[in-house]
């Protein structure tokens, strides 16, 4: 997969003063209103069934809860208002009446049942995948989503798209600032499909508020849930459980598109994975490389190691002058391939094509204060591929 | 050394001056004013983090705070508040308050309770050096879930060994507490007899004695998988990430009561004073309060229904939590029956009880809403979740306290407080409060996550709201400190009994009280 132009990188670097300065007078004088902000007090209009469902048993829960508020607060500003000392009122030293305190217990009681009947229903319906059209994988990855079709060998990965500069207020934003992804999951409109979670390295969710599906992606382990949308369109959502320095920056974008159009999406995407196995099939020049790598390194690996290799140590350690980096061609791939355990570092291997993981390897081998002056080539990495 | 004069009651007034008073003492007035000076520091201090995190979500873009730091806010913000100035905030009332309200003359073990408050600065000092460590303090989150927790840095561990100093404190004083209700009452008063505040803060210890052992289970295990070898909560050796927040929230729900059960008690010590009526219904509420204790063990999982969990685990914790809106409502009704037919006034106390009793009901629906998991799934983590444990743990806990304060300050310093400035503190306090976290309901409804630094254009307008009102709750806390000051320092002679509606042992003591008071235990009929 080739990195997009304008990925954004987050910059862990503190900001120069004189911009955090600008950033400040900005926000205290400058700002004129948007037009995009709006002020939605609800649940986005739901484009399935159980988020219909869960909006509507929203909407009856406030109108109870609306209800038992006027029970309580009216007598209470009628108390306050006429049983004021001010206004002459002598207290009553009364206390405790059985029967009240049994009927303010139990009719409490049974309006939770009634609640909880319709609630159950849902929940009931939330956890039934059977009977699915297709399967989806998803991995969460910090701080990325890749998706992988398992009926059709087909797999990507999907990063924010929203250039570096709309965030640091260089240029204007656009109406989907933060909700855009350079490759969206495009999905039939019409079928229940079933979504498979797991994550490579921390916890992550998946959600879309439309679709009323919140799931959390567990490392180690898979959960599963399902969605069925019937209009077509663009979703969108973000990543909902912490996950580190990029989690406010991992959105996620579905096409909802009909089932011709999908169908011809899909040709469209097998082959451009073709091209990209053919890309991976030649040798490079170590120019070649190190000008590919560069961009591979700022899509995939400057969001921790920093685009100068100086890295955050201790969490994420410097790769200029690095002594792994240093050693032979053969370790320092193996790390790139396989990551490291228990750390940030995680496996590129499953990630990124043979022509990317060589491309990067060489730019880092060859950047900054590096000088091995060594090239890893794709074959490889295709190498070391087979024998996982 | 002073030779010990004795006066007519046989007790002594005296005791080491300057520093080493404080350092040394073993009297539960001056613990207890030290625990409550402490976790006011501390309230600004973790206030000052929410103003930043406030100042950088004014607008959409990155501008004053990188997503770093901004995590590491987030997480301090909420360590320091929960750990810092609330569960000490409430443990400086029990000190200051149970041994007077029961008749006794100290708490049961005077020594412990010295050690009991020293170690929360050594737990303060640890937790907030860690944001000056290489890397940055903990910024995953106060709920430490791993395997993010994993990938820190030293601050992390700092942050684990401040946690369990934390739970040492928490724990000796619960127990310290809990002796000295069972043993120490005067004679007379019956376990029936207490007041309510003794009752929720006896049912609060216990509560600390069960659940704080379980959160140093749950950290030291993440402390070995950091650094042992271990795997507890690592699936490619076997664990479950998952399984940390079981343990976590085992701990976690229970903590939540700790931080509003004696917020109860204040309030319900309020209420009856200010309305000149009793209490309602006494037993029923003993009872709530013990029912809400009981249920708060077996809801842990409704934080977690977004993990994933079998249909009969989701509906079976969305019972249960459902189930605690029964005893809440029961207290609610109470205080409402309390108010009816009485002789109401509104002196600062009052005022800020009624507050916590609306707005702690507006934290109840919300919570209900949380509890139904179809409702949940849409709105765990997000800004909703946030606007539910602001309205229960600011207008329900901090401001109880604040309550307390105002309500206790005249019979603590002898002095009353200036009613302007604490009516303006109070005012300022409620308004600011909601209009910084209503508008999260809506945020959150409408889709934006928690714990991002930076946020789509549609969250502009409510967030630009919540931030300028954040500012003014913010400062107007300055307001607090002020009055808090003003009236250690002078003010009009408060009397044994400034609040005629006032009826508990500590009332029948002078104003300020002798430093060692109930040298004779008084009878209570």
């Amino acid at each position: 997969m080739m990195p997009k132009e304008g990925t954004w990188e987050p910059d862990l670097q503190p900001p120069r003063v004189a911009q955090r300065a600008a950033a400040l007078a900005y926000l205290l004088f400058g700002h004129a209103g948007t037009s995009h902000a709006d002020y939605a007090i609800n649940l986005p209009p739901p484009a399935t069934g159980i988020a219909r469902q869960i909006y509507d048993l929203h909407t009856l829960i406030l109108w109870i809860c609306a209800a038992i508020l006027i029970v309580v607060f009216v007598p209470m500003v009628i108390a306050l208002v006429r049983h004021r000392r001010s206004a002459g009122h002598v207290a009553h030293r009364f206390h405790d009446n059985l029967r009240l305190e049994i009927l303010w217990t139990a009719v409490p009681v049974l309006i939770l049942v009634g609640m909880a009947y319709p609630a159950t229903k849902t929940v009931i319906e939330m956890k039934d995948w059977s009977a699915s059209d297709m399967t989806i994988k998803i991995v969460g990855r910090q701080w990325k989503w890749e998706y992988e079709y398992v009926d059709d060998d087909l797999r990507f990965i999907s990063t924010l798209s929203t250039p570096r500069s709309e965030i640091d207020n260089v240029s204007a934003k656009n109406p989907n600032y933060l909700l855009e992804v350079d490759r969206p999951l495009v999905i039939p409109t019409g079928a229940k499909i079933k979504l498979i979670l797991t994550a490579s390295d921390v916890i992550h969710a998946w959600w879309i508020p439309a679709f009323g599906v919140k799931q959390d992606a567990v490392p180690g382990f898979i959960r599963e849930t399902w969605f069925r949308v019937d209009e077509p369109g663009t979703y969108r959502g973000q990543c909902a459980e912490l996950c580190g320095v990029g989690h406010g920056f991992m959105p996620i974008v579905v096409e909802a598109v009909s089932p011709e159009r999908f169908e011809s999406w899909k040709t469209e995407q097998r082959s451009q994975m073709a091209a990209l196995k053919e890309a991976s099939a030649r040798e490079y020049t170590m120019a070649e490389l190190v000008g590919h790598g560069e961009k591979v390194y700022a899509a995939n690996c400057a969001v921790c190691h920093q685009a100068n290799g100086a890295g955050v140590p201790p969490a994420f350690p410097p790769l200029d002058g690095s002594k792994l980096v240093a050693g032979p061609a053969g370790d320092h791939l193996n790390r790139v391939f396989n990551g490291r355990s228990g750390t940030a570092m995680q496996a590129f291997g499953p990630q990124l094509s043979d022509f990317d993981i060589a491309a990067v390897v060489t730019f880092e081998r060859n950047s900054w204060s590096n000088r091995i002056g060594d090239v890893v080539q794709p074959a490889q990495v295709a190498a070391l591929r087979k024998q996982h | 050394m002073h030779a010990a004069t004795l006066d007519d009651t046989g007790q002594h007034e005296e005791h080491p001056y300057g520093l080493m008073r404080w350092v040394t003492t073993t009297n539960h007035k001056d613990i207890g004013t030290l625990y409550l000076w402490f976790s006011f520091l501390m309230f600004l201090a973790a206030g000052s983090m929410a103003m930043l995190i406030r100042m950088e979500l004014f607008q959409p873009g990155l501008q004053l705070v990188q997503p770093a730091l901004f995590n590491q806010l987030t997480t301090m913000h909420g360590l320091l508040m929960i750990f810092g100035a609330i569960m000490p905030a409430f443990v400086g009332f029990a000190n200051w308050q149970v041994p007077l309200m029961i008749g006794a003359p100290d708490m049961a073990f005077p020594r412990l309770n010295n050690w009991s408050f020293w170690l929360l600065p050594a737990a303060a000092t640890l937790l907030i050096a860690s944001l000056f460590v290489p890397g940055g303090a903990v910024a995953g989150g106060w709920t430490l879930y791993p395997p993010l927790f994993i990938q820190g840095g030293i601050a992390y561990d700092m942050a684990i060994l401040a946690m369990h100093i934390l739970g040492l404190s928490s724990i000796m004083g619960a127990i310290n507490i809990i002796t000295t209700i069972l043993n120490m009452r005067a004679p007379g008063m019956t376990m029936m007899k207490m007041p309510m505040f003794v009752w929720t803060w006896l049912i609060t210890a216990y509560l600390l004695v069960a659940v704080m052992p379980v959160l140093a289970c749950a950290i030291t295990m993440l402390l070995t998988d950091r650094h042992f070898g271990t795997h507890f909560f690592d699936a490619a050796g076997g664990g479950d990430p998952v399984l940390f927040q079981h343990v976590f929230w085992f701990f976690g729900h229970p903590e939540v009561y700790i931080m509003i059960l004696p917020a109860f008690g204040i309030v319900s010590t309020i209420i009856p004073t200010f309305s000149r009526k009793p209490l309602f219904g006494y037993v029923s509420m003993v009872i709530a309060v013990a029912s809400i204790a009981i249920l708060s063990f077996i809801v842990w999982a409704h934080h977690m229904f977004s993990t994933g969990m079998p249909v009969g685990g989701q509906l079976f914790f969305m019972y249960s939590t459902m189930l605690i809106a029964v005893p809440t409502g029961v207290k609610v009704f109470n205080w409402l029956a309390t108010l009816w037919r009485g002789s109401i006034s509104f002196e600062t106390p009052m005022l800020f009880s009624l507050a916590v009793v609306c707005l702690f009901t507006l934290g109840g629906f919300s919570g209900l809403v949380l509890g139904l998991v179809p409702v949940d799934i849409q709105l765990q983590d997000t800004y909703y979740v946030v606007a539910h444990f602001h309205y229960v743990l600011f207008s329900g806990a901090a401001m109880s306290i604040m309550a307390g304060v105002y309500y206790w300050l005249p019979k603590w310093t002898g002095h009353m407080y200036d009613e302007t400035v604490a009516k303006w503190h109070f005012w300022l306090t409620t308004i600011a409060f909601n209009v910084t976290f209503f508008p999260m309901h809506f945020l959150g409804l409408a889709g934006m996550p928690r714990r991002i630094p930076d946020y789509a254009m549609q969250f502009e307008g409510f967030n630009r709201i919540a931030s300028t009102g954040a500012f003014v709750l913010g400062l107007s806390q300055l307001l607090f400190l002020y009055c808090v000051v003003k009236c250690i320092r002078g003010g009009a002679a408060a009397g044994d009994r400034p609040w005629d509606g006032a009826d508990s042992l500590e009332w029948t003591l002078s104003s300020p009280p002798p430093y060692h008071s109930f040298g004779v235990p008084p009878l209570v009929r």
